[in-house]
């Protein structure tokens, strides 16, 4: 058996569609779905004669986009022309950037084990156009959508820097988050809104030799699982090919494989043999963007918390798990509007329970998300403190929780009206504990302190307390009413 | 001058344009392209370089549109031109080999 060290080197490349309402270089609306060509123009569809005119909306995005990775801004940027033949690229040329991206240099921070993170360095971030759709459906014919032809993508290419599955998950959803709390794309992998092109590699070595595998670029991934599970697969899948035909890099070509997600494989779709000669050249139909001071502070101010930051101060300042940090924070809304709440005077942990427990439960049942139900944080912070001041019980926090999303009232009055309150008037528990007491002398002989059934009797008579108040009186003031009266 | 373009240089640079040349055209296109890039090559006699690249021949930048929505083309229209086409889609000959997204 050889002795076998390696480690897996895998770099994306992503496409996230920006959230604007009309395409790159048209007025044609984006969005997905819409009967097949019909968000179509002469502009996307590559008639003769017509001129590209940039979207501002989508170069704002983008700048935001690169900021948000840490990327270092270019105040000049021009457009060139990618040209490639394929039908679902109506003029033949893709317009993208070349060699002056509108952003480069950044990173996007991973969360790994024990609470640290990893820097996967990202190398270029730019703004280019969308393609078509091709089915394969109709005999001998492949049918072309070009709705989607113009759509304003962010490409972001990172280094190598990652080295299994779950670190390229971990990336994905860290993307995702911050895309969607820039508010600059939907991020709905369903949907291609996100798509990622892990290019995967192992290097190592084999009883002290050297080896690489040749690079296999990997298509067809539209969930996080079809992303990590792929890129595993990938692994295990060199070395075994390597072990068996000891060719690497350089003996055979890079591949394109696509992903199998019934069987969970993946599957050779064609080899690389030369590099693609796409023949870049500016865009003569298009000026260059120069981004100024002021127009870049304009961008930079609608910058937010990013949500990895939010996420660590969830756990550092309020206490919360790392798991509950991390379902708060996967959404924009919810991370304020739990932030709201604890502005509002809730208990931290008390309204973190609120919204991942019965919230997120209510949530779900309904299909959205709790923050859609419209109960102010404020009310939701109020309950929170009627249970620190004993007002309420848990039990009865869940149960109101349910009725403040069904119509909205304040918590309190709710309390009230469903009888929800506990009894915490000392004078009036007294008495019941008086009463309970002149109905069961044997069981307060017993409760008394150093009694042999001390215990099982003072519960005993904290039950018949309970049954006297149906259940509402406040469980810690009876208990020192008890212990006060039967050291008397 | 550089030398003449080789009949392989030529035949890449057609299928890239995706023409289909005979032999002669082959012959006859690589006496065009090599006087053409001849003539070009004038320019390497300038010394360029203290001259920044330019981006544009026009001294103009940020010609932008406001993001909103105006109304598109008819499907028919739309797929008016197309040399085949069904009700909805532009229809092209079968793909084998899926390149799309380059």
């Amino acid at each position: 058996m050889a002795n076998v060290k390696y480690k897996t080197l895998v770099g994306l490349e992503i496409h996230v569609q920006l959230k604007t309402k009309t395409k790159m270089f048209c007025s044609c609306p984006t969005g997905f779905g819409g009967e097949p060509n019909t968000r179509v123009c002469p502009v996307c569809l590559g008639m003769p004669g017509v001129l590209p005119v940039m979207n501002k909306k989508a170069y704002e995005f983008s700048v935001l986009a690169g900021l948000a990775l840490n990327c270092s801004i270019s105040r000049f940027t021009k457009w060139d022309r990618k040209s490639y033949y394929y039908p679902d690229l109506p003029k033949n040329y893709q317009i993208s950037q070349y060699d002056l991206p509108m952003s480069e240099h950044g990173y996007i921070e991973i969360p790994i084990d024990g609470g640290e993170t990893k820097k996967i360095r990202i190398l270029r971030a730019h703004l280019e156009e969308d393609a078509g759709k091709n089915s394969h459906t109709a005999g001998n014919y492949s049918q072309v959508d070009l709705n989607r032809a113009g759509t304003p993508l962010l490409e972001i290419v990172t280094e190598p820097d990652l080295s299994n599955g779950s670190e390229v998950r971990s990336l994905a959803q860290q993307l995702q988050r911050i895309v969607r709390y820039l508010g600059v794309s939907e991020a709905d992998m369903q949907k291609g809104h996100m798509r990622f092109e892990p290019n995967i590699n192992i290097v190592g070595e084999i009883d002290g030799k050297e080896f690489k595998t040749a690079i296999a670029e990997i298509k067809n991934l539209n969930s996080f699982r079809a992303l990590e599970r792929s890129v595993d697969y990938e692994t295990k899948r060199q070395l075994e090919e390597y072990l068996e035909t000891r060719k690497g890099m350089g003996q055979v070509p890079k591949t394109t494989r696509g992903w199998d997600a019934d069987r969970e494989i993946t599957v050779h779709q064609r080899s690389k043999e030369a590099a693609n000669d796409y023949r870049y050249f500016p865009d003569p139909d298009l000026v260059p963007v120069v981004l100024d001071d002021a127009w870049f502070e304009q961008i930079k101010s609608n910058m937010v918390e990013l949500p990895l930051a939010k996420e660590r101060k969830f756990v550092s300042e309020y206490g919360l798990s790392d798991y509950d940090a991390g379902v708060l924070t996967s959404e924009r809304t919810m991370a304020e509007y739990f932030e709201d709440a604890i502005k509002a005077g809730g208990d931290a942990k008390r309204v973190c329970n609120f919204l991942t427990q019965t919230g997120l439960k209510l949530a779900n049942e309904a299909g959205k998300s709790f923050v859609e139900f419209g109960v102010e944080a404020e009310k939701l912070a109020k309950l929170s403190k009627m249970v620190s001041d004993g007002d309420i019980n848990a039990s009865a926090a869940t149960s109101l929780i349910s009725k403040m999303v069904e119509n909205n009232e304040d918590p309190m009055v709710l309390a009230e009206k469903f009888n929800l309150l506990q009894k915490s008037d000392t004078g009036e528990l007294e008495a019941i504990v008086d009463q309970v007491f002149a109905d069961n002398p044997q069981a307060v002989d017993d409760a008394r302190p150093g009694s042999k059934k001390e215990k099982k009797s003072k519960g005993f008579l904290m039950g018949q307390v309970m049954q006297k108040t149906k259940g509402q009186a406040n469980p810690k003031i009876v208990s020192s009413i008890l212990a006060k009266k039967l050291s008397e | 001058m550089k030398k003449k373009l080789d009949h392989d240089e030529v035949r890449e640079v057609a299928l890239l344009a995706r023409l289909e040349l005979c032999d002669k055209e082959v012959e006859e296109f690589a006496t065009q392209l090599s006087s053409i890039l001849g003539y070009i090559e004038k320019l390497d006699e300038l010394d360029t370089d203290d001259v920044e690249p330019l981006a544009h021949s026009l001294p103009i930048n940020n010609v932008f549109r406001e993001d909103i929505p105006h109304e598109c083309l008819s499907r028919d229209k739309a797929l008016g031109n197309a040399p085949d086409a069904d009700d909805e889609f532009f229809m092209v000959p079968k793909i084998l080999d899926d390149n799309s997204n380059g």
